[in-house]
């Protein structure tokens, strides 16, 4: 019975502890918005955050689109080759990538590189005092740390996304057409004739927001709420790049529920 | 303020005067309600003095500047600043009491991301509307005060501990503060550097006006600088007075930490068993 009721109450403080977690995350979330007129009044602060997260992720956002473009050309055609349908290969490649691999790739490599770096960051800067120092200087750090680091991020994923798709949009016509011998006419034509500016884009681009909003808010509040010791930052880090990947994976699927189910639009 | 007898040494709450800058009235707090940090304190620091509270680690001085920044609320008992309690000031008026103090963090909380000026300019760039070339002179004067102007473009990662703890000394003083709290100033630091930093809390108190107070255990830095000192054990204000009278003070717990005795009212080991107990 002791078992069982210990048993009972971690599970009763787990659930309680996970909800006020939630709360907290919802008012730090308020509090951020709340604050931010201080980030778009002082552009210096923002622009600093957006080459910092976005500027920064360049390299491993690029080169990760070019060679999935290209293996994603090199697998459709294995496919395409056996129903005679390779000029297809350009309409395959860019729904697969503006719909679906670019904003959730590019977001993955996004938590992982900058997320985690933001956490990091302002975890250290709580454990070595500087968030303190700052809120007895009277500045608010969620003013002055926090939100241009989450506005940074919210900008700059949507932007790497689109260069992720653009990239790889390219690899598939390096290996589809200049390696493979694909029509370059066909290539560009099937892709434009069926890729919808508004049904494909445009929630391509809805989606890649709706991560960068998740990933920069998990990333910030991870580091605001770290225990200020070093494997505090370090758990904190982890935290970041795992729940930013599950939450990204489960909004997607809301997201195409949403947006996909009814077919071409 | 001189104390002249033993029992106003332990006994005694100073009494607050118009010349009160900061009163604690009874104050006690913990982190949590099975550990008391402060138990019932009593303390008066009047204006233009530098005081200090000292005592052994972990016994709640650092727990008072919080107190007083308002980073922390007592449990029980008054925190007053110019007649004003801390805990029941509204959000703007927080901000406004925190315009006016300057606290040095024991391990100077310097901004890793930003240059030695950058560091000085940040309480300028984010409470004036000066212009950066006023700002610039500004900022040079502090470093120049603290002897490292020609550190100003150095990062914080390129400092050594005694230059790192000067820098955030001058951004202490960077708005010319009414008060000045001071965090354990003296730790980590060689020799000269000690003298010279405690020398220029000394210069910067009276130059600019300020109140300071100095949380620290470097009991033989401190009474060459500070003008009243406090002790604290175990959460209570246990001896208080001027330099004179806590330097001919026979108080057992004053003349331990004065003259650095492992025998005492306070213990080396923290609570523990029998040692036989748990050697068995």
């Amino acid at each position: 019975m002791n078992g069982v009721t210990r048993w009972l109450t971690r599970l009763g403080a787990s659930v309680t502890g996970g909800i006020a977690r939630l709360g907290f995350a919802t008012r730090f979330f308020i509090a951020i918005v709340r604050l931010s007129g201080a980030t778009f009044a002082r552009p210096q602060l923002l622009l600093r955050e957006i080459y910092q997260a976005g500027v920064l992720s360049l390299i491993i956002i690029l080169m990760s689109g070019l060679f999935i473009g290209m293996v994603l050309a090199l697998q459709g055609y294995e496919t395409l080759v056996r129903f005679g349908a390779t000029e297809s290969m350009g309409m395959l490649v860019a729904l697969s990538l503006v719909r679906e691999l670019g904003p959730v790739v590019a977001a993955l490599l996004f938590a992982s590189r900058a997320g985690s770096a933001m956490t990091a960051e302002i975890g250290l800067m709580k454990t070595t005092e500087q968030l303190a120092a700052m809120e007895v200087m009277a500045v608010d750090p969620i003013a002055r740390v926090v939100a241009p680091r989450f506005w940074g991020g919210v900008i700059s994923l949507p932007l790497l996304a689109a260069l992720f798709s653009t990239l790889g949009i390219y690899g598939g016509y390096l290996v589809g057409v200049r390696l493979i011998g694909i029509d370059a006419g066909a290539y560009w034509g099937q892709m434009s004739a069926a890729v919808d500016w508004k049904y494909d884009i445009l929630n391509g681009v809805i989606k890649s927001v709706v991560f960068a909003v998740a990933v920069s808010l998990i990333a910030v509040f991870e580091g605001y709420d770290a225990t200020p010791t070093a494997e505090g930052v370090s758990a904190a880090t982890t935290r970041t790049v795992v729940t930013s990947a599950l939450a990204i994976l489960a909004l997607d699927f809301v997201l195409t529920v949403i947006m996909f189910r009814g077919g071409a639009g | 303020m001189t104390l002249d007898s033993e029992s106003s040494l332990t006994a005694s709450a100073p009494a607050a005067t118009c010349e009160t800058l900061v009163e604690l009235k009874n104050v006690s707090f913990g982190y949590t309600k099975a550990r008391q940090i402060l138990s019932g304190i009593n303390l008066i620091v009047p204006r233009g003095k530098l005081v200090a509270v000292m005592g052994g680690s972990g016994c709640g001085k650092t727990t008072i500047l919080r107190l007083l920044c308002g980073q922390i609320k007592a449990t029980s008992g008054e925190v007053l600043v110019s007649g004003q309690s801390v805990a029941a000031m509204t959000h703007e008026q927080m901000y406004a009491h925190r315009r006016k103090l300057g606290m040095l963090f024991q391990f100077g909380a310097l901004f890793t991301d930003q240059t030695v000026f950058e560091n000085i300019a940040f309480p300028m760039r984010e409470h004036t509307e000066l212009p950066e070339d006023i700002i610039h002179d500004l900022v040079l004067m502090k470093l120049n005060a603290v002897g490292l102007r020609g550190a100003a473009k150095l990062k914080p990662s390129e400092l050594s501990g005694g230059m790192a703890r000067r820098v955030a000394l001058a951004r202490t003083i960077a708005l010319d503060p009414q008060m000045a709290l001071y965090d354990e100033p003296f730790a980590g630091l060689d020799p000269i550097s000690l003298s010279v930093v405690g020398q220029l809390i000394r210069r910067l108190n009276d130059a600019l006006g300020m109140t300071s107070i100095l949380v620290t255990h470097d009991i033989a830095e401190s009474l060459k600088i500070v003008d009243y000192v406090y002790f604290i054990s175990e959460g209570k204000v246990v001896a208080h007075g001027d330099v004179a009278a806590i330097k001919a003070s026979r108080d057992p717990f004053v003349r331990q930490f004065v003259d650095g005795q492992p025998d005492g009212p306070v213990g080396f080991h923290y609570p523990a068993k029998a040692l036989a107990e748990d050697f068995a």
